[in-house]
C-alpha cells in the first residue's frame, strides 16, 4: 500500500531514554535521562541486562509523566534478541495489553506506527512504543563472544546500548506523531555482515523519496531529516543514492548512528547501529527539542538491515528496511 | 542493478590498514614468541629436559592467555594486534575461554562446555585432520623410503 499514514489527533504526552557507559561518553549524553555504567544493570546476564533497561525506561517514563502502569492501554516495541525475549521480560510484571515486535533496527519506527495507528483508529487511549539494543546481548547473539580477541573491519558498526519510550495518547499536546510511511523491503545483495550501512542505504533512500512523494512535503519542511543507524559508510552511501533529491535536504539531513558517539574520538568504526540507536536519540534529542520549541519539524527514518546469524552464513542477502515518521511541534 | 551496487559498495569501503596490522601482528606475534622462548629457557634452566620444557611453556602460554582472557585483558590485546596474538596458542586458548565465559550464564553443560568450541572447534578438526594426514604421508614415506 503506497499510501501515507495520517494519524488522526495523536500526540506525545512523554518520552523517556537510558543509555549505556559508551554512549554517556558521546557528544549527547548530556540529554538522555539515565546513563547506566554498569554494563550488567545490576543484573547477571546480558539478557537480563537488556530487559532491565527497558524496564527502568518505562518506569522513568511512568515517573516523569505521573502515571500507574495499569494507565497504560497497551505497550508496543521490540528488541533485536531471539524472540524479542528483552521486551517481552522488561514489561511483563506490570500486565499491561502488549505486541512485541520485530522489524530489526527499524522497531522504534514500527512501535510509532503500530501505537500510532492503535491510538488515532480509536483501539486505544494511548500507547507506549518502544525499542531497545543493547550492546553486549547482541554482540553475544550476532558476532563473536565479547572477549575474543578480534579485529573489525571499518565499515563494522557498534551496537547501541540504549532504550528509548515514547507515549501516544489521543487528542493534542505540544508535539504530534503526525504522519508515518510504512517501508518496503529492500535487497541490495549485501552479504557482508560487516556493512549493515551499505545493505540498508537503499532502503533508506527508497522510502525518503516515496514519503516527499507521496506526503507533497519538500524537505525544507523538516527541521532535521535524520536515518536511523545507517553509521557513516551507509549514510554517505545514501546520500550518493537520493541523486539530485540529496541537495534539497543536504543541509539538514543527519543519522542517529553518527550523532550518538562521537565518531573521531570514540572508537565505534562506522557510527551505532541498533533499534536503542534511533530509539534513544528520538526520545533524548529530538523530542526534548521539538517541546522546547527548538525544532518544528523532524523527520525520522529507522533503517533496519533483515538477517540472522544463520542466514548469514548460508549466504543469503542482508535486505534493508526503513520506515518514515513525522513529528511535529505544535503552536 | 545489485551486482553493480554490490560492486561498487565493496569498493568504496574503507580497508582495514593492512601495512599496519601486520606490523602490529608481527611485533606482537614475535614478542608471543620471545617470551614463550624464555619460558622454555627457564624451565630447562630449572632441570627439565628440553622437550618437556617445550610442552611445559606451550601449557604456561595457554594459561597466561586464559587469564587475560578472564580479567578482559586479551580482547583489547587482540584488537591491537589482531594475528599477533590470533596465530600463536594464545589465540588458540582465548577462542576456547571466552565462548566459555560468555556462555556460563546457560549453566555448566548447555552453556560453557557446550558453547567453549564453537570458535576454536573447526581448528580442532581440522588440526586433527591435517595430523591424522600428515602421519598416514609420514608412514608410506618411512616404508617406502
Amino acid at each position: 500500500m503506497n499510501k501515507i499514514f495520517a494519524f488522526d489527533n495523536v500526540c506525545i504526552n512523554g518520552f523517556a531514554s537510558v543509555v549505556g557507559k559508551t554512549e554517556k561518553a558521546g557528544p549527547l549524553s548530556y540529554c538522555f535521562d539515565m546513563c547506566e555504567e554498569d554494563e550488567y544493570f545490576g543484573k547477571d546476564t546480558w539478557e537480563e541486562a537488556e530487559s532491565e533497561m527497558v524496564h527502568r525506561c518505562i518506569n522513568i517514563l511512568l515517573n516523569k509523566t505521573g502515571r500507574a502502569p495499569d494507565s497504560l492501554n497497551l505497550i508496543c516495541g521490540g528488541d533485536l534478541l531471539n524472540q524479542c525475549v528483552a521486551s517481552s521480560f522488561g514489561v511483563k510484571e506490570w500486565g499491561v495489553p502488549y505486541l512485541g515486535l520485530y522489524g530489526a533496527c527499524s522497531t522504534f519506527g514500527e512501535a510509532m506506527l503500530v501505537g500510532g495507528g492503535m491510538v488515532s483508529g480509536g483501539f486505544a487511549k494511548n500507547a507506549l512504543g518502544f525499542a531497545s539494543s543493547h550492546f553486549c546481548s547482541a554482540e553475544k547473539q550476532y558476532r563473536f563472544p565479547l572477549e575474543y580477541g578480534g579485529q573489525r573491519t571499518p565499515t563494522a558498526q557498534n551496537t547501541v546500548t540504549g532504550c528509548g519510550a515514547v507515549l501516544l495518547e489521543k487528542g493534542q499536546g505540544k508535539i504530534m506523531l503526525k504522519d508515518g510511511l510504512v517501508g518496503r523491503i529492500v535487497d541490495a545483495g549485501i552479504t557482508d555482515v560487516n556493512n549493515m550501512g551499505a545493505a540498508m542505504a537503499k532502503a533508506a533512500a527508497d522510502t525518503l523519496r516515496r514519503y516527499f512523494a507521496l506526503s507533497g512535503k519538500s524537505p525544507s519542511d523538516f527541521d532535521i531529516i535524520a536515518t536511523g543507524d545507517l553509521g557513516r559508510e551507509g549514510y554517505e552511501l545514501c546520500c550518493e543514492l537520493l541523486g539530485d533529491a540529496y541537495e534539497k535536504i543536504k543541509d539538514r539531513y543527519t543519522d542517529c548512528g553518527m550523532m550518538i558517539f562521537d565518531m573521531e574520538g570514540q572508537d565505534v568504526h562506522s557510527g551505532g547501529s541498533g533499534c536503542g540507536c534511533s530509539a534513544s536519540v528520538t526520545a533524548g534529542y529530538f523530542l526534548p527539542r521539538l517541546k522546547k520549541g527548538e525544532l518544528k519539524r523532524v523527520l525520522l527514518v529507522p533503517t533496519g538491515a533483515l538477517m540472522n546469524p544463520t542466514t548469514v552464513f548460508q549466504g543469503q542477502s542482508i535486505a534493508g528496511i526503513a520506515h518514515a515518521i513525522c513529528f511535529e511541534r505544535q503552536g | 542493478m545489485n551486482d553493480s551496487y554490490k560492486k561498487y559498495v565493496e569498493d568504496r569501503a574503507k580497508r582495514s590498514p593492512c601495512f599496519v596490522n601486520t606490523l602490529k601482528a608481527l611485533c606482537v606475534g614475535g614478542l608471543i614468541c620471545c617470551v614463550g622462548k624464555a619460558i622454555t629457557e627457564l624451565y630447562t634452566f630449572m632441570g627439565a629436559e628440553l622437550k618437556n620444557a617445550q610442552t611445559l611453556s606451550t601449557v604456561t602460554l595457554v594459561f597466561i592467555a586464559g587469564l587475560l582472557t578472564g580479567i578482559g585483558w586479551f580482547s583489547a590485546m587482540g584488537k591491537f594486534s589482531g594475528a599477533g596474538t590470533l596465530v600463536p596458542i594464545t589465540g588458540f586458548a582465548n577462542a576456547i575461554a571466552s565462548p566459555a565465559i560468555e556462555n556460563k550464564t546457560e549453566g555448566l553443560i548447555y552453556g560453557t562446555c557446550a558453547k567453549m568450541f564453537v570458535i576454536a572447534g573447526p581448528v580442532i578438526v581440522f588440526g586433527t585432520l591435517a595430523s591424522s594426514l600428515y602421519g598416514v604421508i609420514y608412514y608410506v614415506v618411512e616404508k617406502v623410503m
